[in-house]
């Protein structure tokens, strides 16, 4: 195991240092994940129910491969999720995320998307609801290769914050070689609308029901495109988001 | 005969009093908007305030509606709702709503003012806006089922199941003729603003409250959502045991929504009140004579 990382470096920029020594021997190596060209793959990743939740992951996506991940981050001190993708000629990558926390906990979601080669897409979308003294962040990578031509690259990266004491950090990062690329990408930090509020209690919800439900709309369509019926991740996030409602 | 038809006879004879403010004056940024206004509506009637630009109009209704930022400075707000029919008028279930939900004296009088926007909902008060919020995300459907099962556990009521609430709400739809479809759409966006005062008269119909305080409901209407929204006001609050308080610079809601009473308020004040025709009057020589 290499030396516990330190907040000069970038990536551990806003990480919960003490949190991460106190479980650095044991944190496994990355996992590995490899997609065979013209395969397809799904995960749901849930938080793990320990208050540190780290979950590292390595994927590859081989030619015209497609990867779509769900992943909620929320755990009561320390979450974070590490994820460096490669994609190969014409693969698909798709990242649905939310970090949702009160109390002081620190939520992280840290990626790299490295286009290799010509015409692949990554598309990533990142949800952030922060209560009382909770720290959120999205630190995004983009690498895209001189071969990385019609590269098609894009980030959405949005956070509520509930109390005065939460932050939100969001920091996309583009590396570009060549010169035939779509890189979009776009951040805002924001809190709840005082117009809306008002609107829903003039219909009778209380004040943590009236801020739940908005909170369901600002995540509203993370979880839209799981293929199936497994709805477990939006229950546990509506959960999330009540609790950092009350 | 029924119990609850002779409640609806002795209101039709008795008209207690619904609403009664008195001497109300309110600030908004400090600034003096309401300045010792005083009204009472009785239940079982509908009362129109007309007034010019800048009278204190919309900040009444918001007033009435508890928003933050309008400040009161004196005066009083009573309410006092007719017994809500889907109340169970069982002692020990009442027993259960609280103070604010059973009122403070012999005729259930509640302090408007010292509720809470959302309690003043479930004891039974509409807030109609003049300009109807977007809430991307969330859908017309679950916004209203969990604002009416919201007033619904304030009042100790049984809360409404997802197949009741969408029977509820597709009859309330199909009164105002808007397609129930647009139920499922998120709160307001992309609604029109006919659509946006039709869907105010939907949850109206789906909240069935005792009073309604319409705010300029008939701003941005054509002559067919106007008639829509007229027929909606009539048919769901048109009832001995409610009342609704009708706020609009135009008569031409009234022709179609025939008023009790009409007042007309200038400079935060009601200057004048009359029957129907008083409105007409007001059409054809304008607020400056009408008012002096």
């Amino acid at each position: 195991m290499t030396a516990l990382p330190t907040r000069k470096l970038e990536a551990y920029r806003y990480a919960d240092i003490d949190a991460l020594a106190s479980v650095w021997d044991e944190l496994a190596q990355p996992q590995r994940v490899e997609i065979a060209a013209q395969q397809r793959l799904q995960q749901i990743w849930l938080p793990s129910g320990h208050e540190i939740d780290i979950r590292r992951v390595e994927m590859v996506l081989e030619a015209g491969a497609a990867a779509r991940i769900f992943a909620l981050n929320n755990a009561a001190r320390y979450g974070r999720i590490e994820l460096d993708v490669t994609l190969h000629e014409g693969a698909d990558f798709a990242l649905f995320g939310a970090n949702i926390g009160g109390g002081d906990s620190t939520l992280e979601i840290v990626t790299t998307a490295r286009h290799i080669a010509p015409g692949a897409t990554s598309r990533q979308t990142i949800r952030s609801v922060l209560g009382d003294k909770a720290t959120g962040s999205f630190l995004g990578k983009i690498e895209v290769a001189r071969e990385g031509q019609q590269t098609d690259a894009e980030q959405s990266v949005k956070a509520m914050l509930l109390d005065r004491g939460a932050t939100a950090n969001a920091k996309p990062e583009l590396e570009i070689f060549a010169d035939d690329v779509k890189c979009a990408h776009g951040a805002t930090v924001g809190e709840l609308d005082k117009n809306q509020l008002y609107y829903a209690a003039a219909r009778g919800l209380d004040p943590v029901t009236a801020r739940a439900l908005l909170l369901e709309g600002f995540i509203a369509g993370l979880w839209d495109e799981i293929d199936g019926d497994d709805r477990g991740i939006a229950e546990l996030a509506r959960k999330a988001l009540r609790k950092v409602a009350a | 005969m029924p119990a609850s038809l002779m409640q609806r006879l002795k209101l039709l004879v008795e008209r207690p009093l619904m609403l009664r403010i008195e001497n109300l004056h309110a600030t908004v940024a400090d600034k003096p908007i309401l300045n010792g206004l005083t009204l009472t509506v009785p239940s079982g009637e509908i009362h129109a305030i007309m007034g010019p630009n800048g009278a204190g109009k919309s900040t009444l209704a918001y007033v009435l509606g508890g928003r933050p930022g309008y400040e009161v400075t004196e005066g009083s707000v009573t309410f006092s709702p007719t017994r809500h029919p889907r109340e169970s008028g069982d002692p020990a279930q009442t027993e259960k709503l609280g103070s604010r939900f059973r009122g403070n004296d012999e005729e259930g009088a509640l302090d408007l003012l010292a509720m809470e926007p959302h309690e003043r909902a479930a004891a039974g008060m509409f807030l109609g806006f003049q300009y109807p919020v977007e809430i991307p995300g969330v859908s017309y459907l679950q916004f209203l089922r969990e604002s009416l099962n919201s007033q619904r556990r304030s009042r100790g009521e049984a809360e409404l199941s997802g197949a009741e609430f969408i029977r509820l709400a597709k009859a309330q739809a199909a009164l105002l003729g808007m397609d129930a479809e647009m139920l499922k759409r998120p709160v307001n966006v992309g609604f029109s603003g006919g659509e946006k005062k039709r869907a105010e008269m939907v949850q109206m119909g789906i909240m069935d409250p005792r009073i309604a305080i319409l705010d300029e409901t008939d701003s941005g209407l054509d002559i067919d959502a106007l008639k829509a929204v007229g027929a909606g006001i009539n048919s769901i609050m048109r009832a001995p045991d409610k009342s609704v308080l009708l706020i609009t610079h135009y008569q031409r809601l009234l022709d179609y929504v025939v008023p009790d009473q009409v007042h007309v308020l200038s400079r935060g004040r009601i200057v004048r009140s009359g029957g129907p025709e008083l409105a007409h009057e007001l059409e054809r020589e304008g607020y400056q004579e009408a008012a002096a």
